[in-house]
């Protein structure tokens, strides 16, 4: 009985797979994030942005080589490193040759790897990883290898950026630094204590806390352990639910003085901030939106917009990085030799619309750009997020951040 | 009038010959005695099924979904030790599958030790591990049993869980624990490179740890787990410690839950927080419930069924988690028997050579009724499609169909469609209750 | 000192949320046996219909309204679907419930959407009431503090001192003998049923701005419900509340002084191994009572259920 049912099942996967292996021609991406559950909404979002850059900037020029169009594939991996895994087989047997993921580090580590060891195990159908948001600076230090490549600043380069801006305000003498307990959360105070005490000495970190990840309903116990340190300025890698919850607090609480955030901003949390967060919250980021950069990124807004009337350009890289891609497969001439493509993505100078130029380090796959400083208000604004009429408007802009800055990359190259 | 002599003429059915007794040299009364012995037929199917099944579906990702499917099954069936045989509802499970994945994990990275050993055996040290941390919390937490039991164990679950965040040391953190699993020693020559041999090996270890767990439970304390969830008052008089036989079983279960951990470690070679928390304890509760617990290859099916529908069923909709929920509650309101219990209902009518009366009355009410129901996810489909994509996005695809969702004509096909479905399956459904009470009697005449 | 005091009205607020959510749910288990998972997606609908409501007719007709919605919702629920799985068992009414969860938010991020929602405190009530050397206390706090005492003066007194209440307790212990009495204890056990679920709504009408309304808050305030009724006695009132306030100071304090594992073992007399890097034992020895403040409760739960299975005020074990 067990073996008829067991039979009948299976047939019925077969079914569902060999429908799917239906395309041929098109260069396929896999985004491989989380497109249900609590993380969903900055996986489809982001899915949103991806699949409207490779229309817009690729396809509707007439795509690419002798007219490929690009497609891009969304895989929804439940922010579980076990989905993404099958998800990622499922994704090469298609025929997919480009994997872009960035919600959550430890996925990234996951796939990483798992693309690492299949390349080496798979030679003929190799993958290249491009990561447009996981900032773990293990990525492209101890876990780097050939075929990952990250578009986003990773936490050192931004918390280096942000302790730039802070180092030249006079007027901060007490730092408290507050974030989620793992690697990254780790990271960024690990960055933080090392930069101030470099850049400022008289700095005094008056409060390192970690909380629970993902855990905390209510934060006033940390707020009030903030505000009672006398602490002139909050520095937090916070993001989503955690984010809005001790951003909140904190100002609820009685804190009067400015917040630097890596992730306070899109996703409803700038709605949901509003007026409460205005001239308070600070974030380090790229890409240029107020004031918006170029008239190119201004017609891509807008026609973005248009298309998604709910949705926000807050992760502008993602243009970044279809432009980067498709620049390397017109320079390779080809879009299925993957060690071709990643060799010209490697060390690869392009101008982004966003603002400033990007440059691949082609000793550890890091991509090195303007970093930028911005304010939450609803002031001067181009495009706001939410519709809520408030935006994040650019402070600081620091250029090419972190350019030689030092990598234990040992990259092995095919 | 014949006299009948009490000595001499002993009635038909008291002599000697017809009594039924047992002897246990003749195998063919051997299984009324209940003993160790399995029916091989359906164990060596479905071993020549599995073994068969790579040439049919030659894709890697569908072996990567074949391992996890077996993964699962052991897994379920490891929980169905405790769950439909002892009666333990445990909500913290997952820890051990977890805690012996992390322990293989750590072998995978101890390189000397694991140069030398070869990686078919990685999975016992799972089931090792796994089988020591039910040791020491089944210590306390079989004391009792029933709600006392199962809050105890989603206590200890949550709290193993949410200390894999804070030991890095052993859990890894954010980032778990990887490893590479072609460092052991080859096994005749295999490095398990290719997926193929990875799913080779999995099966070999699901038919193994299957076969055990199935003898276990025909073992005596196997039994005595029934007697136990039963009525453990009953079973204290026979002379058996109920708490004992609980313990018992509580560290057999832990034991082929690592096993599980083990073969995930094997597959996937990284495990994480995912791999502990409760969501995973409340997945492995939920399929081995669908799958029906009352019977041993019950989880087996659940299992099957819970695979496809997260890992296939995600591909073609965003609501499949929609989709599972309502099966869920379907099952348990319905069909508490589960998959398992389904199947096993119509056992008497194949008994009674009926089975062939069924056929029409089931296409004439389950085919519409199907059809129905794929009506109604088309129309749920549809409205999600309406209210949540983006402007412009007009188009979507169902049953390979591709239209427009925002045109009144594809909404009225759909609801035709169910309409008609369900119509047809509410009128012909008293003849399907007509026919399965005729096909459950017994003889031909009413 | 005044820090303390400050911690204090934290722990009462986290508590009284807690125990709003408790109280149903163990009114719910004492009556039925079955644990309820759904509870918190009660709770979860609560906050939606209530800035659905906020939208159209303000934040009071929202607080007014939503539960009661909540509460005619969780009366159909039991009707409908646990009476009909109640004759299989407590293991599928158990999974009943858990599908159910997981089918509500389901249909919650159908409805809504996944984002969060912008569902604030109104503005009547969103001042500072006083601070406390430097540290503001928010009047929706205040707020908060005053429904929840007000609703458990409420149960109290209906429960021990109307006719009605004293049928629910007796039907909550003797359900058969007060059906031979000639009472409608289906109808009661429906009615508690809705009134418990009413009480998650409305917990989730006045913690939804400030823990924040989205998908996954029922899963994350889940667990520790079951926690909070498991050490405070499965059916009893006061436990719930002993036991809410307690998680809450614990879980406030925890946070607020920053206890360091080390400092204790150090006093103890075991010195700080020389590299704690290297050390197998390293996370133990950093450990910080912010890092477990939220798994304390889960180690309370364990220890009561070892050594005092009733919990603190429970009246029979089951």
């Amino acid at each position: 009985m067990k073996n008829i049912t067991k039979l009948g099942a299976v047939s019925a996967l077969s079914l569902l797979i060999g429908a799917s292996a239906a395309f041929a021609e098109n260069i396929k991406i896999a985004f491989i994030d989380p497109l249900s559950g609590p993380f969903a909404s900055t996986g489809t979002n982001g899915l949103h942005q991806f699949e409207f850059a490779a229309d817009y900037m690729v396809n509707q020029k007439g795509g690419l080589l002798d007219g490929q169009m690009m497609e891009v594939i969304g895989f929804d991996n439940k922010i579980s490193p076990k989905e993404s895994l099958i998800q990622l087989q499922v994704a090469i047997d298609q025929g997919v040759r480009f994997i872009v993921q960035g919600n959550s580090s430890g996925v990234a580590n996951a796939l990483t790897e798992a693309i690492d060891k299949h390349n080496k195990r798979n030679p003929d159908s190799r993958v290249l990883f491009l990561n447009y948001a996981a900032v773990d600076p293990a990525l492209t230090n101890d876990k780097c290898n050939f075929w990952h490549f990250r578009f986003d600043a990773n936490a050192d380069i931004k918390m280096d950026a942000l302790t730039d801006v802070i180092a030249q305000d006079e007027a901060l003498k007490k730092i408290y630094i507050i974030g989620q307990d793992y690697s990254f959360g780790k990271a960024v105070s690990a960055a933080a204590n090392s930069m101030l005490g470099a850049k400022r000495p008289d700095i005094e970190i008056v409060g390192d806390e970690l909380h629970p990840i993902g855990k905390v309903k209510d934060f006033t116990p940390y707020a009030r352990k903030i505000v009672s340190s006398g602490a002139d300025a909050v520095i937090t890698g916070n993001w989503g639910a955690d984010m809005l919850g001790l951003g909140k607090s904190i100002i609820e609480n009685g804190f009067e003085g400015p917040i630097y955030t890596y992730y306070a901003a899109g996703s409803g949390i700038t709605g949901a901030f509003g007026e409460s967060g205005k001239n308070r919250i600070r974030l380090i980021s790229q890409g240029g939106i107020n004031p918006i950069a170029s008239d190119e990124a201004r017609a891509t807004y807008e026609a973005f917009e248009a298309k998604y009337p709910e949705g926000n350009i807050d992760q502008s890289r993602i243009f970044n990085v279809i432009g980067m891609l498709g620049q390397a497969i017109t320079e390779a001439g080809t879009s299925t030799d993957v060690v071709a493509i990643g060799t010209k993505l490697e060390g690869m100078e392009y101008d982004s619309m966003w603002g400033g130029k990007l440059f691949m380090r082609p000793q550890d796959h890091q991509l090195i750009q303007d970093m930028h400083v911005a304010v939450h208000t609803d002031e001067n604004l181009d495009f706001d997020y939410d519709n809520s009429g408030f935006g994040v408007v650019t402070e600081t802009t620091i250029e090419m951040a972190s350019m030689d800055s030092p990598t234990t990359c040992e990259m092995k190259r095919p | 009038m014949t006299v009948s002599d009490p000595k001499h003429d002993i009635p038909e059915g008291a002599r000697e010959k017809d009594q039924i007794t047992t002897d246990p040299s003749q195998a063919s009364q051997r299984m009324r005695a209940g003993s160790m012995t399995m029916t091989l037929a359906p164990w060596l199917i479905a071993i020549v099924v599995l073994v068969f099944l790579p040439m049919v579906f030659t894709n890697n990702s569908a072996l990567t979904i074949m391992n996890q499917m077996s993964i699962t099954i052991v897994f379920a069936l490891a929980y169905n030790m405790l769950l439909g045989q002892g009666g333990m509802l445990s909500f913290g499970h997952a820890v051990y599958a977890g805690v012996g994945g992390f322990a293989c994990m750590h072998i995978m990275n101890m390189s000397d030790f694991f140069e030398s050993m070869p990686l078919v055996i990685l999975p016992i040290f799972g089931g090792l591990f796994g089988m020591g941390l039910a040791m020491i919390v089944g210590s306390f937490s079989t004391r009792s049993a029933g709600t006392v039991f199962a809050m105890i164990s989603l206590g200890v679950g949550e709290l193993i869980a949410a200390c894999s965040v804070i030991i890095v040391a052993f859990f890894g953190g954010e980032e778990g624990i990887s490893g590479d699993r072609t460092y052991a020693q080859p096994f005749f020559g295999v490095e398990f490179l290719q997926q193929i041999e990875v799913y080779y090996l999995t099966i070999a270890w699901l038919v193994i740890s299957a076969a055990l767990m199935y003898l276990w439970s025909r073992t005596p304390v196997g039994r005595m787990a029934n007697a136990v969830r039963d009525n453990p008052e009953r079973a204290e008089f026979l002379g058996y410690s109920s708490r004992w036989v609980r313990y018992y079983s509580f560290i057999a279960s832990g034991f082929f839950c690592g096993i599980a951990g083990g073969l995930f470690a094997i597959n996937y070679e990284i495990l994480t927080e995912e791999n502990l928390n409760t969501t995973s304890s409340g997945v492995i509760l939920l399929v081995t419930f669908l799958g029906g617990v009352g019977f041993f290859f019950g989880p087996i099916i659940g299992a099957i069924a819970f695979t496809l529908l997260q890992t296939v069923l995600s591909l073609s909709t965003e609501l499949w988690a929609f989709y599972a929920g309502v099966l869920f509650v379907a099952t348990v309101m319905f069909f508490p028997g589960g998959l398992a219990g389904l199947l096993m209902m119509h056992v008497p009518v194949f008994k009674l050579g009926k089975a062939r009366t069924l056929f029409i009355p089931y296409l004439k009410t389950l085919l519409p009724g199907a059809i129905g129901l794929l009506g109604l996810a088309a129309l749920v489909e549809m409205t999600f499609h309406f209210r949540h994509a983006a402007t412009g996005d007009d188009e979507m695809t169902i049953f390979w169909t591709t239209f427009n969702s925002h045109e009144v004509l594809p909404w009225v096909i759909a609801i035709a469609v169910t309409a008609i479905g369900l119509g047809i399956t509410k009128a012909t459904a008293p003849a399907l209750r007509d026919a399965w009470n005729e096909a459950n009697t017994a003889g031909g005449a009413s | 000192m005044d820090l303390i005091l400050v911690n204090l009205i934290d722990g009462l607020v986290t508590g009284l949320l807690l125990f709003m959510l408790s109280a149903g749910l163990t009114l719910i288990f004492s009556m039925m046996g079955v644990l309820n998972f759904a509870h918190a997606s009660f709770y979860m609908l609560g906050a939606y219909f209530a800035y659905q409501i906020s939208i159209a007719l303000g934040f009071w007709m929202g607080l007014l309204i939503a539960p009661i919605l909540v509460g005619v919702l969780g009366a159909g629920v039991e009707r409908y679907g646990l009476r009909r799985v109640h004759q299989y068992g407590h293991v599928p009414e158990l999974i009943f419930t858990f599908g159910l969860a997981l089918l509500i938010e389901e249909m919650v991020q159908f409805i809504w959407g996944k984002n969060q929602m912008a569902y604030s405190v109104p503005e009547v009530l969103n001042f500072t009431a006083f601070a406390i050397s430097g540290n503001s206390i928010p009047a929706y706090k205040i707020f908060m503090i005053f429904i929840s005492i007000g609703i458990f003066i409420g149960l109290l007194y209906v429960l021990t001192k109307t006719r009605v209440g004293m049928i629910i307790q007796a039907a909550l212990s003797y359900p058969r003998t007060v059906e031979a009495l000639g009472h409608n204890v289906p109808l009661i056990f429906m009615g508690v049923f809705g009134v418990g679920t009413a009480l998650a709504g409305l917990a989730g009408v006045i913690a939804g701005p400030v823990l924040g309304t989205f998908p996954g808050m029922a899963f994350v305030l889940g667990s520790i419900v079951f926690v909070t009724i498991v050490i405070g006695g499965l059916g009893s009132l006061w436990g719930a509340l002993v036991a809410s306030l307690l998680i809450g100071w614990i879980t406030t304090f925890a946070k607020s002084y920053n206890i360091e594992m080390e400092g204790i073992l150090n006093a103890i007399g075991i010195s700080t191994p020389e590299d704690l890097s290297e050390s197998v034992f390293r996370d133990f020895w950093s450990l910080t009572s912010p890092q477990i403040a939220d798994i304390l409760p889960y180690i309370l739960m364990v220890l009561i259920l070892i050594f005092r299975p009733a919990g603190l005020f429970g009246k029979r074990q089951s």
